[in-house]
């Protein structure tokens, strides 16, 4: 016989909260038509919720508990008002008509909301830090402490952000809906690129020692997973869905057990989460279905089930990857996608192929601040056998890496170079 | 992390499932699991056939005893899983307590799934299941 769970009582609210904040703010918000407010009144029910439960127990309908509470406050607040303001004074006279949760808890309605939801939190008029701790408080469910630590950020700093941004939201008077079709692809491009940046954020710390920052990485690839599935019938969803499945298969090889990071090239290919990287092809495979092309997410995808299906470097098929690169770079042009051509070039025809391409790079003073550039064409230098100008690619790539462990990987390889062999 | 929702209940509690209509236990099931799969949190999930169609090997004795149907003196008959992949083990548990048609005698056993990188690496066995894993995409 097990004593009744150690889990404390905060823990189990927290718990209710990361599955249902996005369909709590989302109802409050189409009920009350004010996003700003309803992220107000749910952070009240979940202060309430910390009091209480804990005193009474959890709730046997917790998420419902959490709605009624929101909504019992957004009515007193609106008959508060309603002495003010006309148009308080007849929500408040409708909410009495319609009493009960089933109004708010409407099935159909609920996917809508999580992706209006989606689409204000990550609306073009915010920054893009603010996109993203909105985005991870109302849709991931995580307090300000969460994303501070997560971004390395004090939580002062966090708390500020979410306030400026539905002060932005309010001031510009950004309706809470899924955006018209000739919006629509443009506020989808903003959510998936926040997802993006969340993933990013997780997987390859800015600054810091931490390598990869897993639990980030992985909200990320579910937050993913949803937008994926309440929007099933365009590409880019589920191509960034794909890419994220697909690099976050790398994860158990990115690192050794001492924490020191491994480069795909001599990553134990046996690590990879293989199931991941079923899902990543099927959500890919589920993109080239839509019939539309792929877009740039799509692309790195690919890209990256070219590494996730080949057995070593070697059998990987770079010539694919050259072409998925030239595809990539007329539709997101960028150095990196240049720089990445490159290497891919590197690996299909050889290292002189693409030192060309790297040197045209270095003269477009493109990337110029990024240890990147650096590191590449020291590795090209490396195979060519100029083993000095490699040296001293990566002296500078060394003074320009922010990471420390990445850095002590570039010190490692310099180290080796400078070896009689 | 990984999480098995591992689904139990008494011989009664099943047979208490025979009274209701099979449409609405696919239509309470489903709604259940759609909610998870919206969510981004089920990674697999499979149910058993009936306890009767089954057999149990009972290594009590030498050599063991084979019999079919249910597990005769198991208080619990096994009915199905899911794993979830989610943040913690509180948010496994509330998934948990979520599943539709439970009732007395049911119950869900809540364990994390181990990963093969916490196995030792250089074992020869280890390196033959990741193969076998590699090979077939298993979880």
């Amino acid at each position: 016989m097990g004593t009744v769970s150690g889990s404390s009582d905060r823990q189990a609210v927290e718990a209710v909260w990361r599955i249902e904040s996005a369909r709590i703010v989302g109802s409050l918000a189409r009920y009350t038509g004010d996003f700003a407010l309803a992220e107000d009144l749910a952070q009240e029910a979940l202060a309430e919720a910390l009091v209480t439960w804990p005193r009474d127990g959890v709730p046997r309908n917790p998420a419902g508990w959490l709605l009624t509470v929101g909504r019992r406050r957004a009515i007193d607040g609106f008959r508060r008002r309603s002495a003010l303001d006309e148009r308080y004074a007849a929500i408040a006279r409708e909410t009495d008509a319609a009493e009960g949760d089933d109004v708010l808890w409407d099935p159909d309605q609920i996917d809508d909301d999580v992706l209006a939801l989606m689409f204000i939190s990550c609306h073009p008029v915010l920054s893009r830090e603010a996109r993203v701790a909105l985005t991870l408080r109302v849709l991931g469910g995580l307090n300000s402490d969460e994303i501070a630590r997560a971004f390395l950020v004090p939580t002062a700093t966090v708390q500020a952000r979410i306030t400026r941004a539905k002060k932005t939201l309010a001031a510009a008077q950004v309706p809470f809906e899924v955006p018209p079709a000739d919006e629509r692809q443009e506020r989808m491009g903003s959510v998936l690129s926040v997802i993006y940046l969340i993933f990013t954020e997780g997987s390859t710390a800015t600054s810091g020692a931490d390598w990869i920052r897993t639990d980030l990485a992985r909200e990320a690839v579910r937050l993913a997973r949803v937008v994926a599935h309440l929007v099933p019938d365009e590409p880019e969803p589920q191509g960034l869905l794909a890419l994220l499945e697909l690099t976050a298969a790398r994860f158990p090889a990115r690192v050794d057990r001492g924490g020191e990071p491994v480069l795909l090239e001599q990553q134990d290919r046996g690590r990879w989460d293989r199931a991941a990287i079923r899902r990543g092809s099927a959500a890919l495979a589920r993109a080239v279905g839509v019939g539309r092309g792929l877009g740039a997410y799509g692309l790195q995808a690919a890209i990256a089930e070219c590494h996730a299906v080949a057995a070593s470097v070697d059998d990987t098929d770079w010539e694919r990857i050259v072409l998925l690169y030239e595809a990539l770079g007329r539709l997101a042009p960028s150095p990196v996608v240049e720089l990445n051509r490159a290497v891919a070039i590197s690996m299909a025809q050889g290292p002189a192929s693409a030192l060309p391409i790297v040197g045209r790079l270095v003269e477009s003073g493109a990337l110029s601040g990024s240890h990147l550039l650096p590191s590449v064409r020291a590795e090209l230098l490396t195979r060519l056998g100029r083993v000095d100008e490699a040296a001293a690619e990566l002296d500078l790539a060394v003074r320009l890496c922010g990471n420390e462990r990445e850095r002590a990987l570039l010190e490692g390889k310099r180290e080796a170079l400078r070896m009689p062999r | 992390m990984k999480y098995m929702l591992i689904m139990r209940a008494t011989e009664d509690a099943f047979a208490s499932f025979q009274a209701i209509e099979f449409d609405e236990i696919v239509a309470e099931v489903g709604r259940f699991n759609q909610e998870m799969i919206s969510a981004g949190v089920l990674v697999a999930a499979e149910g058993l056939d009936d306890a009767e169609q089954g057999v149990v090997v009972d290594f009590s004795s030498e050599p063991p005893v084979v019999t079919d149907g249910p597990y005769g003196e198991a208080k619990e008959l096994f009915g199905g899983f899911y794993i979830l992949e989610v943040a913690s083990k509180e948010e496994a548990v509330e998934w948990a307590k979520r599943a539709p048609m439970t009732g007395p005698g049911m119950k869900t056993e809540v364990r994390r799934v181990t990963s093969i990188d916490e196995m030792p690496q250089d074992n020869e066995w280890i390196a033959k299941e990741r193969a076998w894993r590699e090979a077939t995409g298993q979880l």
